[in-house]
């Protein structure tokens, strides 16, 4: 009996590791991909629509056409998954055997685990661009914007790409200077965080940009409900921001199906894996990778990306009943728009914060880290030919190692200290 | 880092008042941690967040986000803000004596 691979998820990180290890094994294994529907999304063009730079019908394909051939994709939605019998049920009851599960099931948005937040002017100016309707609901209500308070929340952590709101501030300025009004609007980004963004040296950047934009900075901030109709935001502390357009990054959680397996989640229906092996710390046959994980990195396609060559691998030795490889490391790197056509480069792991420097080649680049460029926008542009064409079929990304690299980056004392650690 | 006395007792905290070696911390310093914010007595429900949060703290390397508390420490948000005022999960980290929570990425 060939064994059976079973990957619930064809998103980002599904995809790559079903493709990788139909690469590796051929058809030495049996691969099931499953998924609740066939349209996979480009998540990180969700940030362009709302300012009519991105076409959010081109953002979508087809699952399946994602996948290599000879791997079986299936829609279905899971009920819950039985490490003890290794299957998973499905709604309605049919029951799916395998013998290494690998959970990529991402991170759902809870908007109504914040009181109001779906109520009164919800899609009306109450809005989130995290989904292809609600970023396409933003570019209607945006285009009739023309004055007043227009905040963005970022409710809680962890949400998927953790600078995708301060995109959203930074775009935002550039399409009201470009249509003249932006004097007549004030930006303000609201954040549960204590500063714009948690590591020290990335946060000075963002924070010195923020005010050169004029854009205000409410930390601290944890929103414990939306008054939609008279358009005001309250903390838990009784503290209120008013707004006249809302841009909700609302709380995110795991997939239902997590939490209806007990053990296998933590409380917000994350996985709960090995942040070294991505093994579940509930059962040595099930991995998981992506944002569906529990790991203290961020929640980005970079991430899952790099978390691949360490999953597949481990996955071999594990049918190989060789002992695992603790290699991932929490490398993330994202490319931060700021507007007027340019954007800045960041790449961390779980030791090392964003640090200045050149990537992905030790001082000649060409792409410049922790720094406004025109080629880092080009970079964030390009990678969406990538994410298709290289990063979903599991090639290898020239010159960009799975494992952040030191070299490069400008280290001061203090980010030695810590690296070193 | 600076050293300071706690109960007689030397511990390492950062800037913040954060401690640097959790295992330093003893119930007795947490009085003095908590008066030293504003807080004027540690009560019964004070003691089940910060045993949460030590808890998870020592299982998970990590410190439980406000969020995390709400749903799993037994005490709602709300009476969160009440007992830890402005910051529940800073405080409530600092008085169980761990590293300060990193809102992680």
């Amino acid at each position: 009996m060939r064994p059976r691979i079973l990957i619930l998820g064809g998103g980002t990180g599904g995809t790559l590791a079903a493709n990788r290890l139909r690469k590796h094994y051929g058809d030495a294994v049996q691969i099931t991909v499953i998924d609740r529907d066939d349209r996979h999304v480009y998540q990180p063009g969700l940030l362009f629509v709302p300012f009519g730079l991105a076409d959010p019908a081109r953002l979508a394909r087809s699952r399946r056409a994602q996948l290599h051939d000879g791997i079986e994709f299936r829609v279905a939605e899971v009920e819950r998954i039985e490490t003890a019998d290794n299957r998973i049920e499905l709604a309605g009851g049919e029951m799916v055997p395998y013998d290494v599960l690998v959970i990529a099931s991402g991170a759902s948005l809870l908007p109504q685990e914040t009181e109001g937040l779906t109520g009164p002017g919800w899609q009306e100016r109450v809005f989130s661009f995290y989904t292809l309707e609600g970023a396409t609901a933003l570019r209607d209500a945006l285009r009739a914007f023309d004055h007043g308070r227009l905040v963005v929340n970022m409710v809680d952590m962890p949400v998927k790409c953790p600078v995708a709101p301060l995109e959203f501030c930074f775009l935002a300025d550039w399409h009201l200077k470009q249509r003249r009004i932006r004097d007549r609007v004030q930006i303000e980004y609201v954040t549960s965080l204590d500063g714009a963004f948690t590591k020290p040296t990335c946060n000075r950047e963002l924070s010195g940009l923020l005010a050169a934009r004029g854009i205000e900075v409410t930390t601290e901030f944890n929103t414990g409900q939306v008054d939609g109709a008279a358009g005001r935001l309250i903390s838990w502390d009784d503290r209120e921001v008013r707004f006249d357009l809302l841009v909700a990054v609302p709380l995110h959680g795991g997939s239902e199906f997590v939490g209806r397996s007990p053990g296998l989640g933590d409380e917000l229906g994350f996985v709960t894996v090995d942040r070294g092996t991505l093994q579940s710390t509930a059962a040595a046959n099930v991995f998981a990778l992506g944002d569906a994980t529990n790991v203290p990195t961020s929640k980005a396609g970079s991430v899952a990306h790099f978390q691949g060559e360490t999953l597949v691998g481990n996955i071999v030795r594990f049918l190989d009943r060789r002992e695992l490889d603790s290699s991932f490391d929490g490398h993330t790197n994202c490319f931060i728009e700021t507007g007027f056509h340019k954007a800045i480069l960041i790449d961390f792991n779980y030791d090392t914060e964003p640090l200045p420097g050149r990537f992905p080649e030790p001082r000649v680049g060409p792409l410049r880290l922790l720094e406004e460029s025109r080629l880092n926008h080009l970079g964030k542009l390009a990678f969406e030919w990538i994410y298709w064409h290289v990063l979903l079929p599991g090639r290898p990304m020239l010159g960009i190692t799975p494992q952040m690299q030191l070299a490069g980056k400008e280290l001061d004392a203090t980010s030695m200290e810590r690296s070193i650690r | 880092m600076t050293t300071t006395t706690l109960v007689d007792t030397p511990v390492e905290r950062d800037p913040e008042g954060f401690f640097v070696h959790p295992e330093q911390w003893t119930e007795a310093m947490a009085d003095e941690i908590a008066r030293e914010s504003g807080i004027a007595e540690l009560t019964d429900r004070h003691w089940q967040v910060i045993n949460f949060m030590r808890g998870t703290y020592l299982q998970n390397g990590t410190a439980p986000s406000i969020r995390t508390l709400g749903k799993a420490s037994g005490v709602p948000i709300k009476e969160l803000y009440q007992l830890f005022p402005k910051g529940p999960a800073k405080l409530a980290a600092k008085i169980a004596g761990i590293p300060k929570p990193r809102g992680c990425i």
